[in-house]
């Protein structure tokens, strides 16, 4: 089982280096909204609460909001998804990771359900 | 980010077409009390944009579909809706509204003359509220049956007519904006070249018993998908046409909604049937000074949808209109959308600002359609 780890709202986290992470969103949330058509991008240094909007896209029929799985400040973002947002529903969690963060407290991850945990999660939905 | 399942607790009819959406893998939804396909598992952008190079097939069955026969059946109509029905030839259908006392619109429809009746085609959400007021109007001289039995079905696209000539060779030549009873592999239907695409293409009225053997036989051809009410929302808009309760409403009336071309001179002042339609005043006052507010077509300049709601702006911040329509045009390959903008405000090459996520962002006013219609012109 991979280290990702996920929320309730469908966001993945996968820690790299240290103490920086990477956000995405599960297959299951891109296959609900459909093919992405807009994606706003949060500014580099921008301070992130857990829970908070992150990352605004837009599919053909709605507007959503991915949110930062954890505390933290953004470190990159991925940049070619404002030209190719449908990277996001071709690979969600792999070229359409939407930004890294430098976590500030690794902690909060155990807070997150593992990749079985999210299986049965959304099972039940 | 949220995505919220359907709630089940509501009670939604079923069209005819029901048992085949979820044999085709369709996402349903709630819609004006049906359960409706949204789109099917290739997606909304997918199905768009098949239905403009090929065919897509939809399922329109949740709209009223209602004759009225007798005498008075014209007549009663032109009492509520500003348009000429009176000399509708047999065989032709037109668009128009229902108006409301202050110039409002309350539901807009296509009306048929089938010779022995007339028959509307009116919206889901208003047809209880229509036929209401249809029975009101037409008093006792005029039967009205409300076709519960039919499914309503839509071919749109520049293969549809390829698809139905192969099965009733006799529909290739049909014009745009005509209709006919025909046999479609035996199956009895009512025939009409129109739709809400911009494509060209067909409705077809048949019986609830055997609409989802025709959608069968028509979605064996490779040209046609079936299409969700998703891309039907999305083709639409690019083709610049009204949504009811979205671009059309009881506050909006046709000349402000660009539909002043619906008002044929013999009912406009001077006309032989001038006026007899509610909101006569308001609208005769428009057509004569032009109104204060009007329909435009909107390129938002950056990349992010506008949608309905988004308030419009000038470059004060000052309120200057509201969007009614917005989404991503799949064709267009760009945000586009409808509002209400201050007539001042109206010329093409305009930019105004619409507010998204509490920004103003840029958005030109264009002219509709954002995609060239390509209706059968013979």
């Amino acid at each position: 089982m991979s280290a990702m780890k996920f929320t309730k709202d469908h966001e993945w986290i996968l820690m790299e280096d240290g103490d920086i992470g990477v956000v995405g969103i599960t297959d299951y949330a891109q296959d609900q909204l459909g093919e992405l058509v807009y994606v706003e991008l949060p500014e580099i240094d921008q301070v992130l609460g857990g829970g908070s909007d992150a990352v605004v896209i837009e599919s053909v029929k709605a507007a959503g909001e991915v949110k930062a799985p954890v505390s933290g400040s953004v470190v990159e973002v991925n940049e070619s998804l404002v030209d190719e947002p449908e990277k996001v529903n071709n690979d969600p969690t792999g070229d359409g990771w939407f930004i890294k963060i430098k976590v500030t407290d690794v902690k909060e991850l155990d807070e997150l359900m593992d990749e079985d945990a999210y299986k049965e999660y959304i099972d039940e939905l | 980010m949220s995505v919220t399942p359907e709630p089940r607790t509501v009670f939604l009819a079923k069209t005819p077409l029901y048992d085949l959406h979820l044999e085709l893998g369709a996402r349903m939804v709630g819609f004006a009390g049906y359960h409706m396909p949204v789109q099917y598992p290739h997606g909304i952008i997918h199905e768009h944009l098949h239905t403009r190079a090929a065919a897509g097939l939809f399922d329109v069955s949740h709209m009223g579909q209602v004759r009225i026969s007798g005498d008075g059946a014209a007549r009663a109509l032109e009492a509520m809706a500003p348009m000429d029905v009176a000399d509708l030839a047999v065989g032709h259908m037109r668009y128009g509204v229902f108006t409301a006392d202050g110039g409002g619109i309350l539901d807009d429809f296509m009306v048929t003359n089938a010779g022995q009746y007339l028959t509307l085609v009116i919206n889901a959400a208003c047809k209880a509220d229509d036929l209401k007021r249809i029975r009101a109007a037409v008093g006792d001289g005029c039967q009205i049956d409300e076709l519960t039995d039919h499914a309503l079905l839509a071919l749109q696209g520049p293969a549809a007519c390829s698809v139905l000539g192969a099965i009733a060779p006799a529909l290739a030549d049909m014009p745009f904006m005509t209709a006919a009873d025909v046999e479609l592999a035996g199956i009895v239907c009512a025939v009409s070249r129109s739709g809400y695409t911009g494509e060209d293409g067909f409705e077809i009225s048949v019986s609830a018993a055997e609409a989802a053997d025709l959608a069968k036989m028509l979605l064996a051809n490779d040209a046609v998908a079936p299409v969700g009410l998703g891309a039907r929302d999305s083709l639409r808009l690019e083709a610049g046409l009204c949504l009811y309760g979205h671009d059309l409403n009881p506050q909006t009336t046709p000349v402000e909604a660009g539909l002043g071309w619906t008002i044929a001179q013999v009912r406009r002042s001077g006309g032989e049937r001038a006026g007899g339609f509610p909101g006569e005043a308001r609208i005769f006052q428009q057509l004569a000074e032009g109104p204060s507010r009007r329909l435009v077509g909107l390129r938002p300049q950056g990349k992010a949808p506008v949608r309905a709601d988004a308030d419009l702006v000038d470059s004060d911040g000052s309120s200057i209109g509201i969007v009614t329509s917005g989404s991503f045009g799949p064709t267009v390959g760009a945000p586009v959308a409808m509002g209400y903008v201050g007539s001042e405000y109206r010329k093409p090459g305009t930019i105004v600002r619409a507010v998204v996520r509490g920004k103003p962002l840029p958005a030109e006013v264009v002219r509709l359609p954002f995609v060239e219609r390509r209706y059968y012109r013979g």
